[in-house]
């Protein structure tokens, strides 16, 4: 009898590890409908909220669009391409900030208590502190990147074949995945560290601002560290690199431009490690 | 007459127990050093004397910009958000009863925060910018006098932007939506994103002479050593100090407006 249930210990456990998925994914829906309703009660501050919200992350492109009025290549690329990194890179991160990007309250919610509300609901604390406050104003970053994307995409010549075509969006998911990785392991770090948002900013808005230049404009090493230590590079640079023709600085095969989710993937996993870890070690302020 | 040192005091030490929050910020602030200064130099390899620096110079600019943004508050941060809340909540009642001026007591804070993040924000990154790559940072001691009364200037012009920003919530509200407006102009105006001698044409002249300018680009200029001699110098500081006192006396006469609105509600 006890070696009947140790033999069905492991499918047990599966079937009680994806319905904790599936309550995840229901209590992020219902918390994030919640938001979406209290956010819609205001529709003209909603609106220009999406639009400054668009407006702010443009100014990159203003930025980069003002050099191009000096030059005509950057490390040797055109605006076009560049256009393709800014807007691939853009929309990504955006996702990521849609989806999971309030995961980097957790530092306060630490310091005042208030995490201790969401460990007793019957919902993953991860489904609930990437919803909490859920911000559809950031539409206004994945459209004002898809916008940039899509003319990047129109003024360049591109020799399409169908893996290209599928790279196009498969490239957009699989980025947003990597940062949203990158955005639970910056929460996780916030269990140990305290109010350390800012880390997690150098790597998600940093990494997306070097991933807006060409990979030519950065020394070695530094492309090295977010190719194989954080890896940002399979964001956008390596995909976009393959859809332009032209060859890594670091010499990776082509097919690494087709491994983003993969690698997305491959972060998770440590990303859940590292978020679970943070969560056992929480130890309640009492206040 | 001590008050006002006492609340600036208040306000360094209240941001200085931020231990962690601070040192997060300076990795940041270094991450974003490297990765810009990458960009600049393959800009100026393109273009060598670009907006009228040298590589060396425009990295200088790079790094200087990096440790002034949180003490300058130039991305947000600060005391408006939490003058806009005490407008929102009407805790401002109490601070009307305080006998002390409401704008120069959110100064002398300010002021005080500032002093912090110019040290705790601002030196370590400098530092890693300086070991890294060519600066071109001055010899001359009295530049770099220059310099401070410059950031101080800077700093004054900078608070007096956002006192107005935090007076808007007597008639707005809220004031996440101009907060956000004004962090846009603010990153495009002061240099941040470029440097405004790189603003082509007219575009850059009129850039040049708006308030945001003080903040940051005009301090850099005066490091930097493009306003090399007394009269230009003087003409630089003289321009930030111009802006101090208007925008000043406009949140003063904004405030008075202001005040006449409050009804205190008891309770």
């Amino acid at each position: 009898m006890a070696e009947a249930v140790l033999e069905r210990e492991p499918a047990v456990r599966e079937a009680v590890r994806r319905g904790r998925v599936r309550e995840g994914l229901r209590g992020y829906g219902l918390i994030v409908a919640m938001w979406i309703r209290s956010t819609m009660a205001y529709r003209t501050s909603f609106a220009l909220a999406t639009l400054g919200n668009a407006a702010i992350t443009l100014l990159d492109f203003v930025a980069i669009w003002i050099m191009f009025s000096h030059v005509s290549v950057l490390g040797g690329f055109t605006l076009p391409e560049i256009a393709l990194l800014y807007g691939s890179c853009s929309a990504s991160l955006g996702l990521a900030d849609l989806l999971m990007g309030n995961t980097d309250r957790i530092g306060a919610r630490v310091r005042d208590g208030s995490l201790d509300t969401m460990l007793v609901r019957p919902v993953p604390v991860l489904a609930q502190v990437a919803a909490d406050r859920f911000a559809l104003r950031r539409l206004g970053r994945v459209g004002q990147g898809l916008g940039v994307l899509g003319w990047a995409l129109s003024s360049l010549d591109v020799a399409w074949t169908p893996g290209k075509v599928l790279l196009v969006p498969v490239m957009v998911v699989a980025g947003a995945a990597i940062f949203a990785a990158v955005m639970v392991v910056g929460a996780a770090f916030q269990f140990v560290a305290g109010d350390a948002a800012e880390v997690q900013n150098a790597f998600t808005y940093g990494g997306c601002t070097m991933l807006k230049y060409p990979p030519t404009v950065f020394a070695a090493d530094l492309l090295r560290g977010v190719t194989f230590v954080v890896p940002l590079a399979f964001v956008n640079w390596l995909p976009a690199l393959y859809l332009l023709g032209r060859p890594d600085p670091l010499g990776l095969p082509g097919w690494a431009a087709f491994a983003s989710p993969l690698v997305a993937f491959a972060v998770f996993l440590p990303a859940s490690l590292a978020w679970r870890a943070g969560v056992r070690s929480y130890r309640s302020t009492g206040s | 007459m001590l008050l006002y040192p006492a609340v600036a005091a208040g306000g360094f030490r209240r941001y200085a127990t931020y231990g962690t929050a601070t040192a997060a910020g300076v990795f940041t602030n270094t991450v974003f050093g490297f990765i810009v200064a990458y960009t600049y130099i393959a800009l100026w390899d393109e273009r060598p004397g670009l907006g009228g620096y040298d590589q060396a110079q425009a990295l200088t600019f790079v790094w200087v910009s990096q440790s002034l943004l949180a003490a300058g508050a130039l991305i947000g941060g600060g005391f408006q958000e939490e003058l806009q809340e005490r407008v929102r909540t009407g805790d401002i009642a109490v601070d009307l009863y305080r006998p002390a001026d409401l704008q120069l007591w959110w100064l002398a804070a300010d002021l005080g925060r500032a002093g912090f993040q110019l040290l705790g924000r601002g030196v370590v990154p400098l530092v890693a910018g300086a070991l890294a790559f060519p600066l071109a940072l001055p010899a001359d001691a009295v530049r770099w006098l220059l310099f401070l009364v410059s950031v101080v200037l800077a700093l004054v012009v900078s608070f007096a932007v956002r006192y107005l920003l935090g007076l808007a919530a007597f008639w707005l509200m809220d004031g996440s939506g101009v907060n956000m407006m004004a962090t846009v102009v603010s990153i495009l105006f002061s240099g941040m994103l470029l440097p405004l001698t790189v603003f082509p044409g007219g575009f850059g002249e009129v850039v040049r002479l708006l308030p945001w300018s003080a903040m940051l680009q005009v301090p850099m200029d005066v490091l930097l050593g493009v306003h090399a001699g007394a009269g230009s110098a003087a003409a630089a500081l003289g321009f930030q100090a111009a802006w101090a006192a208007v925008l000043l006396a406009a949140g003063r006469l904004v405030q008075s407006a202001a005040t006449r609105r409050v009804v205190v509600q008891g309770g």
